[in-house]
């Protein structure tokens, strides 16, 4: 009599072990197939394809009808397995027990769906089995919201997109598939497919589904809703264990096998999925063909030993071409070789370790992703061809990459010279009609004529045009990178980058993920050009600046609230003693900028402070910012006998307008009421000095490491007047200067007469810069005290564990 | 062998931030990179006793708040110009959770 073999799961994994089951011994075992779908096998990889309407179900079927009954296989499909009796070997479902000799476990992994209000609705989907692909096909027109940006999730996201679906992807993490791909790679995929209409919401934490029949809007922790008629969660999965653990099999993340894939139970095996493998569990489809194989030939009686490999990944977008393979985080002894290409959004990254291949990531062109991959697997030994590597096989030997992809890459009506409206093609067209130096250049085009910041841009179109370099190149802005300040600043305007990967990647950065020079400098020229748009991130921000307290020397911080114009109540300074008493605050001091400043404050007792401070009504001073510090004041014609205009006032309106602003290095303002200058406003970066017939401003002055006195910059008779320039000349530092020049530097290079060309003669201008003031302003004008002392924030200022505690014990 | 015990959620930490944890041995930075791996360093930069939890991490580095000394997180020495070393301690993420060697419950031996 023919031995009973009993099989629980259709999947890909059990329809691959049959056909080797069936081929190497036809006829050996009578099998019972049992599957909880309706139907047998089909290719659950090809889901993608149907959805986006590339094929039909019918094409994905394996193994239909006549398969199983040529092979004698019992279907028992739409019956879930209820129960395994281990004791007397027999498998039940609710219609009736089928015995066995040998059991295949082959249950695969249930989708993980995430416990939030709502997601029982109907219209919330996981991404699984033809009834969720059957779902998702019915969305053109629709809002569609697909939660996790891992492959599966992408793939459900174009597939629904390709139907005519507005699509929202919310991922939790920083950026996409970040099991795959390292930050650079998941940018250019997010601009992919933010390009074919697709929205990307990374850091986003779902909180809620909305819906009272069915869903209708996703909520997430930040507040953002999504509408959505339909909600896809694909945020992983886990292996589907209950029929094993129900069994009593030894059951850890995944069913437990042995390399003969043998469960606890001699007489059970287990596939998929749902098992784990010295430790691992499997996602991909490859090593789970290879456990087909090796369970076929031990149920054939063979000593077969299944040994994971290495796999890679592909995204089944159109489009969208990545590979992804291997171990490629950072680690001792590694390193990386790193490739863009901005112009074709190309990004390859090579880990490698002892000169051997250990992480494949790229992006774009994919084309040597085998080669790469054959490496790694036979752990060939690159060292005589690491120079050219990542060229691939087809470059062994050649020329380095070209420096200037990014300005090669950009059209020629973008914008070089930003002071004279001069584009690439007309400095391009010039250089053709025989204006191959600077100067040349400058006077035939007026490109980098004015200001001058654009100089190293313009050379490097020249050099483009002249095929060779035109001068010696200025210096880069940091290690990561040859573009200086300036060209960064410019090619983040002209090429519309809006983060800090984008910059990192459109413009070729050498490193992995810049360093402490380079990344607060990004991080300000982006929210100063896109205000609406960026997203500050905080941890590319000075210590000060992520902590909003001044780090001194032994790590404590000193705490400064802001005293608008330096003026403040009896209430605020007792506000301010009680917050110094009741933290402990060892030194209470007055500041240079006419405020008190709380020293030797704690790192957790910061937002508590603050707490206070804000019910007071005090907010912060920003005495850390690389942005406005304070407006120190006289008291003005109110209470001098000499004061010739309301200086107090002015510099209390100048600071409610301007706190909250981020410049390039730090901001400091004075107003005196007259020329005998009490608040010291000609040592300031910009000061006004009141006078009987009205104000002088003047600008870059500094009492740092450079003391310097302020130069006049214009002389008004209207208060107002007086703002306005004061704002605009702001503005005009704010989107101009390099970081960490203060205005005196800066001044240096673009000339007083530039500058006043812009805020003071050109009205049109100046009123353009203030309005752009304005608008960022509508952004960062607010107390970061009251944004970091709320309850989910306030634990994240003290320490994470406390093992000092358990020691006592 | 190494034991380890958990002190917390891999998001407990921003990544390319750090947090502090306090251990019988002295305060411990627990750092977290833009790829989600973590490191565990002495939280003491051995040229001024800076904060290093406090810095700004890139890559697998990190920059000393005060005065920009750079320190590899896999072995804790100084980079560039720059000598000196901090200690790192084992650490790792299973499932989501931090968990750290845990030793550093005990004072050490040499203290």
């Amino acid at each position: 009599m023919k031995k009973k073999l009993v099989v629980i799961g259709a999947g890909m994994a059990s329809g691959r072990m049959l056909e080797h089951l069936f081929d190497a011994a036809p006829g050996a075992w009578d099998v019972t197939l049992f599957n909880a779908e309706p139907r047998g096998n089909y290719n659950r990889l090809m889901l993608s394809p149907v959805l986006s309407g590339e094929k039909t179900y019918d094409q994905i079927v394996t193994h239909d009808d006549a398969w199983y009954s040529a092979h004698g296989v019992d279907c028992r499909f739409g019956e879930p397995v209820v129960r395994i009796d281990r004791k007397n070997r027999v498998v039940y479902s609710n219609s009736g027990g089928a015995p066995y000799d040998a059991l295949v476990i082959a249950t695969g992994s249930a989708p993980f769906i995430i416990p939030v209000p709502g997601k029982d609705l109907p219209g919330v989907v996981a991404y699984r089995d033809l009834e969720d692909t059957q779902a998702m096909m019915d969305t053109a027109g629709k809002d569609a919201v697909v939660i996790g940006g891992g492959l599966l999730g992408l793939e459900a996201a174009a597939g629904m997109a390709a139907r005519g679906a507005r699509v929202t992807v919310i991922h939790l993490m920083g950026h996409l598939m970040e099991r795959q791909l390292d930050p650079a790679a998941g940018y250019l995929l997010q601009r992919d497919l933010e390009k074919r209409g697709i929205a990307v919401h990374c850091k986003g934490a779902t909180k809620a589904i909305f819906g009272t029949d069915r869903a209708e809007a996703v909520l997430l922790e930040d507040g953002t809703v999504y509408p959505a008629d339909l909600v896809c969660m694909a945020v992983g999965i886990r292996p589907e264990t209950r029929i094993a653990v129900d069994a009593h099999l030894e059951v850890e993340r995944g069913i437990v096998v042995d390399d003969a894939l043998r469960t606890s139970d001699p007489a059970i095996f287990a596939l998929g999925e749902c098992v784990e493998h010295r430790g691992q569990v499997f996602g991909l489809v490859a090593p789970l063909y290879d456990q087909a194989k090796v369970l076929a030939q031990t149920l054939l009686g063979a000593d077969a030993v299944f040994a994971p490999v290495q796999t890679a990944t592909k995204l089944k977008v159109t489009g969208c071409d990545l590979f992804s393979a291997g171990d490629f985080a950072d680690g001792p002894r590694r390193e990386d070789i790193v490739f863009r290409d901005p112009g074709r959004g190309i990004y390859k990254r090579l880990v490698l370790e002892n000169d051997r291949i250990i992480g494949v990531v790229m992006y774009g062109d994919t084309a040597d992703g085998a080669w790469f991959y054959g490496l790694m697997k036979d752990g060939t030994d690159i060292g005589p061809m690491r120079d050219t590597l990542i060229f691939g096989p087809a470059f062994q030997g050649g020329a380095a990459p070209d420096p200037m992809a990014a300005v090669a890459a950009l059209p020629p009506e973008a914008e070089i010279c930003g002071c004279n409206g001069v584009s690439k093609g007309a400095i391009m067209d010039a250089v053709a009609g025989g204006a191959c130096t600077l100067d040349a250049m400058r006077s035939c085009t007026k490109a980098s004529a004015s200001c001058g910041t654009c100089t190293g841009l313009v050379q490097q179109v020249m050099a483009l045009a002249l095929g060779g370099a035109v001068q010696d190149a200025p210096e880069g802005m940091c290690k990561c990178t040859d573009h200086t300040h300036e060209d960064v600043r410019r090619l983040i305007r002209s090429m519309g980058l809006k983060s800090i990967p984008a910059v990192m990647q459109d413009l070729g950065w050498r490193s992995v993920g810049g360093c402490h020079s380079c990344r607060p400098a990004l991080n300000y020229y982006l929210l100063a050009e896109w205000p609406l748009e960026y997203r500050d991130d905080r941890q590319s921000r000075f210590v000060n600046e992520r902590n909003h307290a001044n780090i001194q020397k032994d790590g404590t911080y000193s705490v400064v609230p802001r005293m608008w114009g330096g003026v403040t109540t009896p209430a605020e300074l007792r506000a301010i003693a009680d917050a110094a008493e009741k933290y402990d605050v060892p030194m209470v001091k007055v500041t240079g900028g006419q405020r008190i400043d709380l020293l030797g404050v704690r790192k957790e007792d910061l937002p508590h402070m603050w707490a206070d401070l804000n019910a007071a009504g005090l907010v912060s001073g920003h005495a850390y910012s690389k942005g406005l510090r304070t407006v120190k004041t006289c008291v003005g014609k109110e209470f001098c006998r000499v004061g010739t205009q309301d200086s107090t006032g002015l510099g209390i309106r100048l600071e409610k307008l301007m706190w909250g602003s981020w410049t390039p290095h730090k901001l400091k303002l004075g107003v005196s009421g007259c020329p005998r200058n009490c608040a010291e406003a000609t040592c300031k970066d910009i000061g006004v000095v009141c006078v009987d017939s009205g104000y002088n401003i003047s600008i870059g002055g500094a009492a740092g490491m450079e003391v310097r006195e302020t130069v006049p910059l214009a002389s008004t008779p209207s208060e107002d007047e007086t703002v306005q320039i004061i704002l605009a000349v702001t503005q005009l530092y704010r989107e101009n200067a390099r970081y960490l020049d203060r205005i005196w530097k800066w001044m240096g290079k673009v000339g007083l007469d530039w500058i006043r060309a812009q805020v003071v003669d050109d009205l049109e201008n100046r009123a353009a810069l203030v309005e752009r003031f304005q608008i960022s302003q509508s952004v960062y004008r607010r107390d970061p005290w009251a944004d970091l002392s709320t309850p989910s924030e306030t634990p994240k200022w003290a320490p994470l564990a406390d093992l000092t505690l358990e020691a006592a014990e | 062998m190494t034991i380890f015990v958990d002190i917390g959620s891999l998001d407990d930490i921003p990544a390319q931030g750090a947090r502090l944890v306090k251990t019988a041995q002295g305060c411990v930075a627990v750092f977290r990179t833009a790829d989600d791996r973590v490191f565990a360093l002495e939280d003491r930069c051995p040229h001024k006793g800076g904060p290093l939890s406090e810095g700004i991490v890139h890559g697998t580095s990190v920059t000393c708040p005060l005065h920009n000394w750079v320190f590899d997180m896999n072995t804790g020495q100084a980079q560039g110009a720059d000598q000196g070393m901090v200690c790192t301690y084992p650490v790792k993420v299973q499932e989501g959770r931090i968990l750290i060697d845990a030793s550093l419950i005990r004072r050490s031996a040499a203290a």
